[in-house]
């Protein structure tokens, strides 16, 4: 690290200025990949290829949407306790609401899984977007079957001593014990979701980073094109909307 | 057809399941698969009402 001693002339642009002799910093080397690898207009454009303009493009969004949902009413859950969301009618109603907006982003998340799928949306040095996107929907059903596990009612009961034959089965029972609540409970509102929210997070960032998947192109339209990101086969050249 | 239609959501009592061989699925989840297969066609063929089009 290098110390500064003019710190008269300090201002905050100053400070992150790229001067010759910082160049070999960490600070400085991550920086410049990541502005290389995510230009900010890259990172948040304007505009997108003319066939984004399609209803199946919407569901990752829509996903994404009621990923936020479950997060938020999650949290206020986590806050005022399980009496609350069991007794009052506000807790119901947010409880309702964490359950209902897991249930449109398992629906709208396949959705989008089959558009993707059939789109072969790892083309294009894709494959990093595509299994990061799988990797997120199991370990986003972990986080719902815990989910259902930490309901403390009759259907968590059944759910748990229906799965732990099955969990002990694989021989992991002996670590995750799915009829313990305190363990259960701790998955669910910790471990899995930070895995799911990196996941994603990292999946939105490649496809900021890589570009939405084109649509494939009729046979006598092929052209192959360079690309910064490598070869691609596409349609011809569309217009920007 | 009112009462068999109530008596598919009624989440109060035993749900309704149905066996095909080796398969057995609920009617709820078979009804819920069946609805993603409907939005996913509509997704494809509905048009998209891009930005500007109400100016052409």
């Amino acid at each position: 690290m290098t110390l500064r001693t003019d710190l008269d002339s300090d201002t905050s642009a100053d400070v992150v200025a790229d001067l010759p002799e910082d160049a070999d910093q960490w600070t400085a080397k991550l920086r410049h990949a990541a502005v290389e690898a995510l230009p900010p207009e890259r990172l948040m454009p304007d505009r997108q290829p003319a066939y984004v303009a399609s209803w199946i493009y919407v569901f990752g969004v829509l996903t994404l949407a009621s990923l936020a949902v479950v997060i938020v009413t999650g949290t206020v859950l986590a806050v005022f306790g399980p009496t609350w969301w069991h007794v009052s009618s506000e807790g119901l109603f947010v409880n309702s609401l964490h359950l209902w907006s897991v249930e449109v982003f398992f629906f709208t998340m396949i959705v989008h899984l089959w558009g993707k799928f059939f789109m072969a949306a790892w083309r294009g040095r894709r494959r990093a977007t595509w299994i990061t996107g799988v990797v997120s929907f199991v370990v986003s059903v972990g986080a719902a079957f815990t989910g259902y596990l930490s309901q403390q009612n009759f259907d968590s009961q059944w759910i748990s001593t229906q799965a732990k034959d099955g969990i002990n089965s694989t021989g992991a029972g002996a670590i995750f014990n799915v009829t313990n609540f305190g363990q259960m409970l701790m998955w669910h509102i910790m471990l899995l979701p930070l895995v799911v929210v990196m996941l994603v997070g990292v999946h939105v960032l490649l496809v900021r980073r890589r570009g939405v998947v084109p649509p494939f192109a009729p046979p006598d339209r092929v052209v192959r094109e360079e690309e910064p990101t490598g070869l691609r086969e596409t349609a011809a050249p569309v217009e920007q909307r | 057809m009112g009462a068999s239609f109530a008596s598919l959501i009624n989440m109060n009592g035993p749900g309704h399941y149905i066996h095909w061989g080796i398969i057995q699925i609920s009617v709820a989840n078979l009804v819920l698969i069946g609805v993603m297969v409907l939005v996913f066609i509509a997704a494809i063929l509905i048009p998209y009402r891009r930005h500007g089009d109400g100016d052409r």
